[in-house]
């Protein structure tokens, strides 16, 4: 066995939540400034060109390049061989949470209940989700997740029979259907296959691949391919004002479904596209 | 649409003002501009329906719709980029018939908001969703005027200096988004 203090795991999370929330992947710059040369949109160039230069103010001043600092989501892989000792694990992560959105001046967006709507004041509960894997490895990876895209985001129970063609449409639908309010560009995630919430889960995983990796599958490699040419065939364009370049990447997860199911879900990510992660 | 320069207003806005504006316009806002978002429109909603006092006078006024993260010391506002301004549709209507001339937010209005816009002389500006940073540079002075309790949703009152907007939706049916659209999309998606 292997001994992780859960205050490291703290420290760790403080640090995710101010680095994702201040500094833009490198994947997904690099995917900007690849957009700016597809995009030929006069409105739509200008908008990545502020995005750029946004990220560059928040990355030079320490400031949160989105108001919405969002959800905290962690994906957490943990192996079978470590144990946390000197606390609980998830309130090691919601401490973290507390002190990264303090000390890093974000935005506290979390309220107690759908209903009653109290701001919970320090932007906790994180959203975890925890994978055991085999070993003694111990992965964290933050997904900041805003609002505005999460909202546009949909999911679909389809039928065999319909298969892939219905899905693909439903994903473009999706964005046609969320225009300018998913704040393009977007990072689309692809979930499908499991049962209902499986599918939601993969969507949102799918959004923490490096920006425009492929899937390791070939021919999901070329469904991601497929359906981004698609989405950027729909004109929304950077801010939905019009152009070329609607998506910078889609990502699709998959996973063995039921012999009468073909569940679907779209996550939408926005041009803010936030994640981060550690190895403790 | 048009691409030419920029147009540079002073708040509050008359109605002639917003008459000259066509979707697709670049316009530079200066002077005050008052912040408000999903719980502050709640609240005066309910204000209006007690007849109770607005925690500022819509006439002529331009509403910003955001939830600015904290500001670090020395800035007057943390990042504040436009959120969604469709969750604002069931309350615009009441502020429009008020006199508000303009909103700043992203994102589709309802029809009926187009309509209260055209009806009583009000226009929709898009701002970057994802500048948060860039537009808190253009925010001279920011002041907590009510709902102090909502935190970053309570109403504020800043003072901007060449805020960058554009016009999505004016007085005359133009919308941008759907122009845009329109404009750049490609055969294979058609239908």
């Amino acid at each position: 066995m292997r001994e992780v203090r859960v205050d490291d795991v703290m420290w760790a999370v403080r640090d995710l939540c101010i680095d994702a929330n201040t500094r833009l992947p490198a994947e997904h710059l690099c995917a900007l400034r690849r957009a700016l040369e597809v995009e030929e949109s006069a409105q739509g160039r200008e908008v990545l060109e502020k995005l750029l230069e946004n990220a560059e103010v928040a990355r030079e001043e320490c400031i949160a390049f989105c108001q919405d600092t969002g959800y905290a989501v962690f994906f957490v892989e943990v192996g079978t061989e470590v144990r946390f000792v000197g606390g609980e694990i998830a309130e090691a992560i919601d401490e973290g949470v507390r002190r990264g959105y303090d000390e890093g001046y974000l935005r506290k967006s979390i309220v107690r209940s759908p209903i009653e709507r109290t701001n919970t004041g320090d932007n906790t509960p994180a959203i975890v989700y925890y994978d055991l894997v085999p070993g003694d490895d111990l992965k964290l990876t933050m997904l900041v997740k805003g609002a505005g895209c999460d909202n546009m985001s949909a999911l679909k129970m389809l039928t065999p029979a319909e298969g892939l063609p219905a899905m693909k449409e439903f994903v473009v639908q999706t964005i046609e259907e969320a225009g300018p309010n998913a704040s393009p560009p977007l990072t689309v995630g692809v979930g499908i296959g499991g049962p209902f919430e499986k599918a939601a889960q993969l969507a949102k995983k799918a959004l923490t691949r490096p920006s425009g990796e492929p899937n390791p599958d070939p021919e999901l490699a070329e469904l991601e391919k497929e359906l981004l040419e698609e989405i950027n065939a729909t004109g929304i364009g950077p801010a939905g004002y019009g152009g070329r370049v609607t998506a910078l990447a889609v990502h699709v997860e998959s996973f063995p479904t039921h012999i009468a199911a073909f569940p679907v879900a779209v996550n939408l990510d926005c041009h803010s596209h936030r994640t981060s992660s550690v190895e403790l | 649409m048009s691409e030419k320069d920029p147009v540079r207003l002073e708040t509050p806005l008359s109605k002639e003002d917003v008459q000259t504006l066509e979707s697709g316009h670049v316009v530079r806002l200066n002077g005050m501009l008052y912040v408000a978002r999903d719980a502050a429109h709640a609240r005066m909603a309910e204000a209006i329906e007690n007849e109770d006092f607005l925690p500022f006078d819509p006439e002529g006024q331009v509403v910003y719709f955001t939830g600015p993260a904290p500001a670090r010391p020395g800035h007057p506002l943390g990042p504040a980029g436009p959120t969604t301004a469709s969750r604002m549709d069931p309350y615009s209507p009441l502020l429009i018939e008020r006199g508000l001339r303009g909103m700043i937010g992203k994102g589709m209005r309802s029809e009926e908001v187009r309509e209260a816009m055209r009806e009583h002389g009000c226009v929709y500006f898009g701002a970057v969703e994802g500048t948060a940073a860039l537009l808190a540079r253009r925010v001279r002075e920011a002041e907590v005027i009510a709902y102090e309790d909502l935190g970053a949703e309570a109403v504020r009152r800043l003072v901007v200096e060449d805020f960058p907007v554009i016009v999505i939706n004016d007085l005359y049916g133009g919308d941008l988004y759907l122009e845009g659209r329109e404009r750049w999309r490609r055969a294979s998606s058609k239908g």
